[in-house]
């Protein structure tokens, strides 16, 4: 964090060219550039997204868009021992936890926290819709006060997983509301809020 | 590198969806995506997007000696390139299975159906004949590339030109563009493939599927037709037993798809022949950047503007005081009028000294307090350069 400036004057930075996104600002003096990035890069501590691809051993492969499949121990699920196996078939959908995740080592995944609990963590989705979104986006979605999700929960009741990997899943109950609440999410990547909320009164008032 | 795989949990849906007829992107079952067809600035360079698969064609053409058997006869080449730019399933290089049956189907489509005259390639018979090569470039994959393909082929083929060429006995002469205008190909039709997708063991049709919807489906029939309703081509893929009644059925829609994207084909090259006269009669440098006749326009995006208001007040409030206007003119002489006092001349000194310069300025202003307007300041050193007149008073 960048030590407070008290007397400076106000100066002018200049970015180079090449940075394309939205420069946001938190005060007192953090700024940043949101750009709308869909390639993921795995980072540790955080909450992905993947899609189990194969079974090997003891682990699983997992894909979780980055350039390495990452690795998935069968032992990493909540209340999972050598002889009672988590029911994981190959594409099914996890989410998950990244321990280990550097440019030198492939990814690793844990469905546990470090209590040993799930906490919200491992296998779902029988029904429902995965789709990508950009990063920008699932952040946006992520943040405490995200207003995103709570213009979509004015209009019916879904269940949504946000994985950090630009991935969304979302379930409503009837296929015509998931659709429309997967196309309303992928549609307002680049909307302002007031586009947002005339495009989601639209919708809200039955026009589809 | 290879592609996400497809999960448990898509499939399903998607397999729901189709059976309460709902597509992913809000299509019906007969609709095709958004077709763009645009050229660049050679003849016979043409991009086709259907929906977000994106497809480049560019036909060019030289001189060979004919096959042995066929001497009156040009040749036809086609070549589909996959790259990995186009999706991270492909890889360079290596002549997959699809890459195969993508340039065997149009070659049956455009080769077999005799849609060009041949013939009319010939310069020298037995000697000389004209090989024309179509190559098709993917650049992205979003489903359904052959039908992205096909128009994409036949379009660029449309709007080619091939030099023209003089024979005098036995010499022949190839006229350079600039000679003679080149002379387009003699096209008898233009057979366009269209593409069905059956799900659940031929159950449920949909047409121009996308890249999840073709993950899914069962097997694939392709119709390649002309507008005159003529059947060029027919293939079915993936091993589903159709009924001749599901067969008759997709040929009748398949003419009703065919004579609109006709329709498209005919209306682009319009456009682009209109803009080409246009354009070589006023001398369009603008497009020339671009390498684009037909220039693209880009999607319109939304800027967030939420806080530009706030944004805006916080600007002007930072922003110095404007400068103010003082407020009478005075007279120093008779003729002569002076508004506001002048700034050191900074014609003629160089450019090293011009930062100090401006300090200095800027305390002289400070100093002051009165600060000259804009149009004062050009006027006075528009003066300078001209004559030195006596107009305002310098320190």
């Amino acid at each position: 964090m960048p030590e407070s400036i008290t007397d400076s004057k106000p100066e002018k930075v200049v970015c180079g060219p090449g940075l394309r996104g939205i420069l946001r600002h938190k005060q007192p003096n953090l700024y940043w550039i949101d750009s709308q990035q869909r390639r993921y890069v795995p980072s540790k501590g955080e909450n992905v997204i993947g899609v189990v691809t194969a079974k090997s051993g003891d682990i699983f492969k997992v894909d979780i868009g980055g350039s390495e499949q990452a690795s998935l121990s069968y032992l990493a699920f909540e209340g999972a021992t050598k002889r009672n196996r988590p029911n994981v078939q190959v594409g099914d959908l996890v989410y998950s936890q990244l321990i280990v995740a550097n440019k030198d080592m492939e990814p690793e995944l844990v469905c546990i926290d470090s209590c040993g609990r799930a906490n919200g963590l491992g296998v779902f989705g029988a029904d429902g819709l995965l789709f990508k979104v950009s990063l920008g986006l699932v952040r946006r979605l992520l943040a405490p006060q995200s207003e995103i999700a709570k213009d979509l929960e004015k209009m019916f009741p879904f269940e949504m997983v946000v994985g950090m990997n630009g991935r969304v899943w979302v379930k409503a109950k009837t296929i015509q509301q998931t659709l429309i609440v997967a196309n309303l999410l992928e549609s307002c990547e680049n909307m302002t809020a007031q586009q947002r909320q005339t495009l989601f009164r639209r919708v809200a008032d039955g026009s589809i | 590198m290879r592609d996400t795989p497809l999960s448990n949990c898509e499939r399903d849906f998607i397999l729901k969806a189709i059976e309460e007829k709902r597509r992913l992107d809000g299509r019906q079952t007969y609709d095709y995506r958004n077709i763009k067809i645009s050229f660049g600035t050679d003849y016979g360079c043409c991009f086709v997007d259907l929906g977000k698969t994106r497809v480049m064609a560019q036909v060019s053409c030289e001189l060979i000696t004919p096959k042995e058997n066929r001497p009156n006869d040009g040749i036809m080449f086609f070549n589909i390139e996959l790259s990995p730019m186009a999706s991270p399933a492909f890889e360079t290089g290596r002549q997959s299975e699809l890459m195969v049956k993508l340039n065997r189907q149009l070659e049956r489509c455009l080769r077999n159906s005799k849609c060009i005259d041949t013939e009319s390639l010939c310069v020298v018979s037995g000697e000389k004949v004209w090989q024309i090569r179509v190559d098709v470039h993917l650049l992205n994959h979003d489903g359904n590339l052959m039908d992205a393909t096909s128009i994409a082929a036949i379009t660029a083929l449309c709007h080619f030109r091939r030099p023209d060429v003089g024979i005098q006995g036995e010499d022949v002469t190839v006229y350079s563009t600039e000679e003679r205008d080149p002379i387009p190909l003699s096209i008898y039709h233009m057979p366009i493939s269209v593409s069905f997708s059956f799900f659940q063991q031929g159950t449920y049709l949909l047409v121009d599927p996308c890249d999840r919807e073709e993950r899914v489906m069962d097997g694939l029939l392709m119709i390649a037709m002309n507008k005159h309703r003529e059947i060029c081509s027919i293939q079915s893929s993936g091993g589903i037993m159709l009924l001749k009644d599901q067969v008759l059925r997709c040929s009748k829609i398949a003419s009703v798809k065919v004579s609109e994207i006709t329709e498209l084909i005919n209306r682009a090259l319009e456009n682009d022949k209109k803009v080409r006269k246009a354009g070589g009669r006023c001398g369009f440098a603008e497009s020339m950047p671009q390498e684009r006749i037909t220039a693209l326009k880009t999607h319109v995006s939304p800027l967030e503007m939420t806080d530009v208001e706030e944004k805006a007040n916080e600007i002007v409030l930072r922003a110095e005081a404007p400068p103010q206007t003082v407020p009478s003119p005075v007279l120093p002489g008779p003729g002569t009028g002076q508004v506001g006092e002048g700034l050191q001349s900074s014609w003629g000194l160089e450019e090293e000294e011009e930062e100090e310069e401006e300090e200095e300025e800027e305390e002289e202003e400070q100093q002051h307090k009165a600060e000259e307007e804009v149009t004062c300041v050009a006027e006075e050193k528009r003066g300078v350069k001209m004559q030195p007149v006596p107009i305002s008073r310098w320190q």
